[in-house]
């Protein structure tokens, strides 16, 4: 299914090449028609040529100024209601910078957002979770122009090779004074990103520490080229970085195994792996119920166990 | 100076959500409903900036009558004021955001703090709409807050790790989950919530048009995984690892 809407996708990128997320929102916007998408950085040629690569695209909008370089909300979102003035669709994936940018665009178009769409099931009709994915509901949105943003792990990704996008420059809005960059503490993590990631191994509370968690997580993630990820519970206890969190109100991941150590399986846990093809739990108590959702589960004391899987694999 | 909290009434974490047989929702009768835990963090955060400058914590709720239970919790933690906004219908974030919009205009508010999501429609959008009705900046997924001279900075939970922005005052902030933990009310501070004052408002009298733009055409529950099998030792699961071809 095309539909006849001309979208404008948000790109997500670190300055230098465009992040995955952006993929599934660029097939979300191709099943409403025409796909163009927004470049906003400083010093973002080199993103906006990659973006012009990606199979299905027509033309993509670049705005590169001082005032996008760290996607403030603030700044950005005049620009994106600047273009929307020719276009049917907002279509951001669910980042942080997407659910940041995507509301503030859809309060001054005064449209209601769709948030996190699983599916189009037309042009104005979506799927998309409620209460941590513990239902699923079609909703219909009635606004003249459409602002969504999209669950990468239900989308494939769009091809990043046989586009030819036609790059075209757009004025800035300058900067509005209402926020300021200060700095950031972003991890460098050679490790695959979560959400990108074939196989993810998590850790819980049960792993008592922050050097306990290193310790045995690490090295078994390494072992299969696997991301890290944690509950909330080790975030909050400082085990692990926030961006680790999986979760409701953390990270959705859907990889091809997700193995699951000293972690209970709390719904908003849950709602943020479920969907994962492979998941395996190790944990001492039988009747936790991570096992409920789990293809492959092991009972038993995680320090025994994890050093030994490493051991071994 | 003044902070408005917005807080809203959910079904607890704690309870399973169940969808309904007719495909029309999900069952809220007869079950548990508490404060969103994000909205939570919010009140407490403006409790403890009141060390800080702040003076006055308004908080407020929009949705039906028994929203004043939510209010009153929040007075029971340490909110000075309530503001309860009734609708027959339920209100959108879009719409509660237009209703938060004049009760600002009204109240005049440095720094309305909101939770990042309403853990029941998962939507994560009314504090960004809000602050762009406002034109007001926007300190989204905060785990620190500071307030300065004019100013407040925000430390927020993004996708790589932390970003700090700073925002001129006015400003809008939404919590996360790492920014306090919450007290619990005290029975001597519950009985004086009591007498706190609450304010009871219709949507109407904000002249605000809150007729729902998404159309909820069903709910239905999500596909079931099937539990699995047990493995009785470290070798049985790496024979099974090894057999989808991971790690070999
Ligand atoms: C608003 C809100 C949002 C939330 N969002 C998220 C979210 O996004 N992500 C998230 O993960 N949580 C989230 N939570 C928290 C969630 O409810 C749970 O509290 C959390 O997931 C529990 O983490 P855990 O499984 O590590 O800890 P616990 O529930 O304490 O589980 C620890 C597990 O380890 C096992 N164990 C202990 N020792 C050992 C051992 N030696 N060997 C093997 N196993 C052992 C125990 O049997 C137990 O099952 C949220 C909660 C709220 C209220
Ligand atoms: N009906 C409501 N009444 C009061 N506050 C609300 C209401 N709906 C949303 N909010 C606030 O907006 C935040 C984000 O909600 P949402 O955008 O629905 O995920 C919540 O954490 C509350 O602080």
């Amino acid at each position: 299914m095309t539909g006849n809407l001309k979208t404008l996708v948000w790109v997500e990128h670190d300055g230098t090449a465009v992040k995955d997320a952006t993929l599934a929102a660029v097939t979300a916007a191709s099943r409403l028609g025409e796909v163009h998408l927004l470049v906003a950085g400083q010093g973002v040629d080199g993103v906006a040529q990659a973006a012009a690569k990606i199979a299905g695209v027509g033309k993509v909008h670049v705005a590169d100024d001082a005032a996008y370089a760290h996607a403030l909300a603030e700044n950005v979102a005049p620009l994106v209601v600047e273009l929307m003035g020719h276009h049917d669709a907002f279509v951001a994936p669910s980042t942080t910078t997407g659910k940041n940018v995507a509301p503030r665009v859809a309060a001054l178009l005064d449209v209601m957002q769709i948030s996190d769409i699983l599916s189009v099931e037309s042009d104005d009709t979506f799927t998309r979770p409620i209460y941590a994915g513990n239902a699923i509901a079609t909703v219909q949105s009635s606004d003249a122009k459409k602002v969504i943003t999209v669950r990468g792990t239900a989308f494939d990704k769009a091809a990043t090779e046989g586009g030819s996008g036609v790059v075209e420059a757009v004025a800035s809005q300058g900067d509005t004074g209402k926020s300021r960059f200060v700095g950031a503490e972003i991890a460098e993590n050679a490790r695959p990103e979560l959400t990108s990631a074939k196989i993810i191994v998590s850790g819980g509370r049960a792993l008592g520490s922050g050097e306990q968690f290193h310790a045995l997580i690490d090295p078994l993630a390494d072992k299969l080229g696997a991301g890290v990820g944690a509950s909330r519970a080790a975030v909050d206890a400082g085990y692990a970085p926030n961006d680790y969190q999986v979760g409701q109100t953390g990270k959705i991941v859907a990889p091809e195994v997700y193995i699951a150590v000293g972690i209970s399986g709390a719904i908003q846990h849950l709602a943020g792996m479920k969907d994962s093809k492979v998941i395996v739990a190790i944990n001492k108590d039988e009747d936790a119920p991570i096992f409920q959702v789990a293809d492959i589960g092991l009972v038993g004391d995680l320090f025994k166990i994890v050093p030994e899987l490493t051991g071994k694999l | 100076m003044k902070v408005l909290v917005p807080v809203k009434r959910v079904l607890d974490y704690n309870v399973k959500p169940r969808v309904k047989a007719d495909g029309t929702g999900v069952d809220l009768a007869n079950v548990k409903m508490s404060m969103n835990p994000f909205d939570e963090i919010a009140v407490e955060e403006a409790i403890r900036l009141k060390d800080k400058g702040v003076t006055e914590i308004v908080v407020v709720s929009i949705g039906e009558q028994k929203a004043q239970e939510t209010l009153r919790t929040a007075l029971a933690m340490g909110a000075d004021r309530a503001i309860l906004v009734t609708s027959e219908e339920k209100v959108e974030p879009l719409g509660v955001a237009k209703i938060l919009a004049k009760i600002v205009e009204e109240e005049q508010p440095a720094l309305v703090i909101l939770g990042k999501q309403a853990i029941d429609d998962d939507n994560n959008q009314t504090g960004q709409m809000l602050a762009g009705l406002l034109g007001w900046g926007q300190g989204t997924f905060a785990s620190k807050v500071e307030l300065g001279d004019g100013t407040v900075t925000v430390t927020r939970e993004v996708d790589g790790g932390l970003e700090t922005d700073s925002f001129p005052l006015p400003a809008i902030v939404t919590t996360d989950l790492r920014l306090n933990e919450p007290r619990y009310a005290s029975l001597p501070n519950i009985m004086k919530a009591k007498s706190k004052p609450m304010a009871q408002k219709t949507a109407a009298d904000y002249g605000v048009d809150v007729t729902p733009r998404l159309k909820t055409l069903k709910v239905v529950e999500p596909g079931k995984r099937q539990a699995g099998i047990k493995v009785a030792d470290v070798d049985e699961l790496v024979t099974k690892l090894h057999a989808m071809g991971i790690a070999r």
